[in-house]
């Protein structure tokens, strides 16, 4: 049996029966990573040493049958943008290339506790700004379905090391689509939480009021078993909601008699892949064959969305990341002053579109441009939340596609930032509006390409995505269909 | 030639007295080891977050209340954007768009009458760090001391109402009297608790037309803002006389020249780039809220003086005094806690207390003899322990040893005598051998007593009872 192949909660029973040990499992895991990592490049740092120590202590409880959780002792992968105690944390950068964090991040801590098996931290755009992972400071890294394409981003790196079986859970993050949008592109489970619902603290910021971490998992179970450790106010993050959070596997049924699925006629025009709406149709054929109610709705300020997301995002960005200056810790070019200390240390420690996405904030808060550009992005982006709250008025969910094609190959769109952006057209909304959304695997198309399908749900219900993502995914073998297309 | 007059605005950054920092848990202790008072948070490390501290929160409304202000419902923090190595994000968490407080006023003091000073804005934001610049020769660096860095600061932001240096000090010093009284700050401005900003122009003498407005930082006491305003006067009023125009401009004030210079376009940012901070959310302070922080008010100038009247018997020149200051007013309390006599305490400190603070340009509670002490002093007078006279060569002791006022007495062996027998016998020997006094006395010249009683008192190196002297200097010499 190879074990880095099976799911979460499918090794928590063996970890149960006591069939397997973690130690096991994460040595599996470690050895499919020595194996594939060359040809992917998932990861900027594997922690093999301390994975097999965190496995033993897992063994030490399950042999006490004392595990506190359902990942206790499953190796997970962690982005590198958030903040490991003890081990480096680079989001990607030069600048922060010998960063080693003295804490965790609180979603870190908590997967800590739970003694879950830190096998590493995984590749991603720099400071996750991108949609495929090419601008990482460090490499690219290469989509496991096909090695001549990008694995989408900004959680590349996570994505296809869950697509690989380079790890057996992996966290990511998303600001506009850097979660559901490389699980599209890898044919792997990505959950955007609504804003507020997973702590931000140590996760290192590229848009504060965007941000937010989430699972990339196998299937739609192990995404609610992580969610389910993710979740939780945290009085250390200000914008971490107080709310009580259920356990998100009881939603995971087969049955979706009385839901309503909303879809977005702005979802299905121009741009779109007519393979990737092919398998959506189809998907949602399904999901009626299913029981649900299918209602055409609208969100009529979409096509504003990317630019919206482009100045919220950017202005924030251009703040957050001021801090990286040579001063205190990271990447420092000397100077004969401090000025130019801090201007060559930027020079050399930033990528081209993390000065690009600097220089665009900059300018959006700028005196004489802020109502024009900030202000305005602001407004907009309360229009494209009501656009939602009306949606959802008619329905319990939206389902829609989570990118417009494919994975497209490396270097296709480098040359042109905005088509770059576009890629992420149909999940930025969610992002600006503060809700949830999953993609789920829905297809295949003739290049041999994973398609996703994305279901959107108002702000902390993220239920009804369980419920809805479990009866598709549970009703076709799609997430299934991984095994026979990766063959690394 | 034109005479003209000055426009002028402060700026007050006030540190609040809270014990921790206003985004994290850090100790707000001063003069501690450089980077020691600091954490992940306020030395803006990868990931962190802040968490605003209530108390904060509740001393600028205390702060905005005391100064007449509205308060803003719903207020929030700002992201104001510079680059500086002391600021740790490089950007400063402040307020602009929604202050805390606004459109407030406080009275100050204008010869016999007040003027009314009005308040602009009270905002709340985070104190920065502070560079070290090292004196070793040769050194190519600076350091940075992080341990000030996330200080919870009010700033208090006037309309140019002031038209004199006088009435800027008046407003500073009743600002600072102010600030003391509400217990947000202990205001000491050797630590740089209590910085000022100070913003004038000039304008041709009854004109109501403002000239250009220059801004100058860096000022750290009331004395340089002073010796600031009097140099911006001058050197504005030359540039005018001489047909010149003022630049606008951001000056700093430099302690070794006494001169203020501008500061270089690099050391200062001109587009602070201000955006609400996304990673705080909005403060709602609704009525309830503020009418808990009024009522929890300290008692404040006012009712203090009218108490003293009232409650201690002191008459309203005494009570003005002593209320003046808050740390003066808590010393003459702790000292008639400790002794109750109100009266003897209140001129003791209007006459050697007040002059001590004065010459020693201290506040009551940087005083080395403490309260507690001149009550001792007050109540070995009223006891008949010692001379008034003896209590203030003990007063004065006491300041410069720091000794207990009752140790310095028993020491020095000053305790007066009411022993008739001793006493007499002093007496007895000052009348034989001042026979000259002694006669006049019994001639009945009353002021020659007193005379005979200084050579008693000489003779006793001030220890014998004056009262007791004086008494039987009468029974033997007067009928």
């Amino acid at each position: 049996m190879e074990l880095f192949r099976l799911t979460a909660h499918e090794l928590a029973e063996l970890l149960r029966r006591r069939e397997v040990s973690s130690y096991e499992i994460t040595r599996a895991v470690l050895t499919r990573i020595a194996e594939i990592e060359p040809k992917v490049q998932a990861y900027i740092s594997v922690t093999g040493d301390e994975a097999l120590q965190m496995a033993k202590e897992a063994d030490e409880l399950l042999a006490k049958g004392e595990a506190p959780s359902q990942l206790t002792g499953i190796p997970v992968a962690i982005k590198d943008n958030m903040c490991t105690r003890g081990t480096l944390t680079t989001c990607a950068s030069k600048i922060l290339g010998n960063f080693v964090p003295p804490y965790d991040a609180t979603t870190v801590a908590r997967l800590r506790e739970k003694k879950a098996v830190f096998v590493g931290k995984t590749n991603m755009d720099e400071f996750a700004m991108g949609s495929s992972t090419e601008n990482s400071g460090i490499k690219p890294t290469l989509n496991p379905w096909d090695l001549s394409r990008i694995p989408g981003g900004s959680s590349g790196g996570s994505a296809a090391a869950i697509a690989a079986d380079m790890a057996i859970v992996a966290t990511g993050s998303d600001t506009g689509g850097s979660i559901r949008q490389p699980a599209a592109f890898c044919g792997v489970v990505g959950l955007k939480p609504t804003y507020g619902l997973v702590s931000r603290y140590g996760l290192v910021a590229f848009a504060s009021s965007l941000d937010q971490i989430g699972p990339i998992t196998k299937d739609v179970t192990d995404a609610a078993l992580l969610l389910n450790e993710l979740a939780g106010h945290d009085p250390m993050d200000s914008t971490s909601a107080d709310v009580e959070c259920p356990d998100y596997t009881k939603f995971l049924g087969r049955d979706l008699r009385g839901v309503r699925v909303g879809l977005p006629k702005e979802f299905f025009g121009e741009g779109l892949d007519p393979e990737v709406e092919g398998s959506v149709r189809a998907a949602i054929g399904e999901l009626e064959k299913l029981g649900a109610e299918i209602t055409e709705v609208s969100l009529p300020h979409s096509p504003y969305a990317v630019a919206t997301y482009y100045l919220c995002a950017t202005a924030e960005a251009s703040s957050n990341l001021a801090r990286y200056d040579g001063v205190k810790y990271g990447l420092r070019v000397d100077a004969d002053n401090i000025i130019d200390m801090f201007s060559r240390t930027r020079s050399a420690g930033f990528g081209t579109e993390v000065k690009r996405r600097i220089m665009l904030g900059t300018y959006a808060l700028s005196a004489g441009y802020y109502d024009a550009y900030y202000l305005k992005a602001l407004k907009v982006r309360t229009l494209i939340k009501r656009d939602f709250d009306q949606a959802f008025e008619k329905c319990d969910v939206i389902a829609g596609p989570t990118t417009p094609t494919p994975a497209f190959r490396l270097g296709e769109k480098t040359a042109n930032p905005l088509e770059m952006y576009l890629s992420d057209i149909f999940t930025i909304s969610v992002n600006l509006a503060g809700i949830c959304g999953i993609s789920v695997p829905c297809g295949v198309s003739q290049s041999k390409l994973p398609i996703g399908l994305q279901l959107i749900a108002p702000a902390f219900e993220e239920g009804r995505l369980f419920r809805v993502a479990y009866a598709y995914e549970q009703a076709t073998e799609w997430h299934r269909q991984r095994a026979q297309y990766v063959t690394l | 030639m034109t005479q003209f007059e000055p426009v002028i605005g402060m700026e007050v950054h006030v540190e609040l007295a809270t014990e921790s920092k206003i985004f994290c848990g850090c100790s707000t202790r001063f003069g501690q080891e450089p980077n020691t008072q600091t954490c992940p948070i306020c030395l803006g490390m990868p990931g962190v977050l802040p968490v605003v501290n209530r108390k904060a929160v509740e001393f600028t409304i205390r702060t905005a209340l005391a100064l007449n202000c509205l308060i803003n419902e719903r207020t929030w923090f700002d992201r104001k954007n510079y680059y500086y190595p002391d600021l740790p994000k490089n950007y400063q968490i402040s307020q602009n768009y929604a202050c805390l407080g606004v459109n407030g006023w406080i009275e100050i003091p204008v010869g016999d009458s007040v003027k009314r000073v009005r308040i602009n804005n009270v905002h709340l934001e985070e104190d920065a760090g502070k560079l070290v610049h090292t004196e070793l020769p040769g050194a190519d660096y600076s350091l940075v001391d992080l341990n000030r860095a996330g200080t919870p600061l009010i700033e208090i932001v006037s309309e140019p109402d002031m038209a004199s240096a006088e009435e800027a000090l008046a407003y500073m010093v009743t600002l600072k009297n102010l600030l003391e009284y509400i217990e947000v700050s202990d205001c000491k401005m050797q630590e740089g608790r209590l910085r000022f900003e100070v913003n004038i122009s000039l304008r041709e003498a009854g004109s109501s037309k403002l000239g250009t407005k220059v801004e100058i930082k860096n000022l750290n006491s009331m004395k340089t803002a002073l010796k600031c305003i009097e140099y911006e006067m001058k050197r504005q009023s030359e540039i005018l006389a001489s047909g010149g125009r003022v630049v606008q401009e951001t000056r700093l004030w430099d302690e070794a020249t006494g001169e203020t210079r501008a500061m270089r376009s690099k050391e200062f940012a001109h587009d602070y780039r201000y955006f609400p901070d996304p990673d705080l959310v909005e403060i709602h302070i609704p009525p309830s809220w503020q009418e808990e922080v009024r009522q929890n008010l300290p008692e404040l100038q006012d009712a203090k003086r009218r108490r003293y009247i009232e409650e201690l018997g002191l008459p309203e020149y005494d009570a003005r005094v002593l209320t003046a200051s808050k740390k003066t007013a808590t010393y003459y309390e702790k000292a008639v806690a400790a002794y109750h006599n109100p009266k003897a305490i209140s001129n003791w400190m209007m006459t050697e207390v007040l002059r001590e603070l004065r010459e020693r340009e201290m506040d009551a509670d940087e005083l080395p003899l403490k309260p507690e002490g001149l009550a001792a002093i007050v109540r070995m007078i009223d006891e008949g322990k010692i001379s008034g006279k003896i209590g203030k060569e003990v007063f004065q002791k006491a300041l410069e040893s720091g000794e207990a006022p009752e140790a310095i007495v028993q020491r020095e062996g000053l305790i007066q005598v009411s022993d008739t027998g001793e006493v007499e016998r002093w007496v007895d020997e000052a009348i034989s051998e001042n026979p000259d006094m002694a006669e006049k006395i019994r001639a009945g010249n009353e002021k020659t007593i007193q005379a005979l009683v200084g050579q008693v008192m000489k003779k006793s190196r001030g220890k014998a009872n004056p009262k007791l002297v004086n008494e039987l200097i009468r029974q033997k010499l007067t009928n």
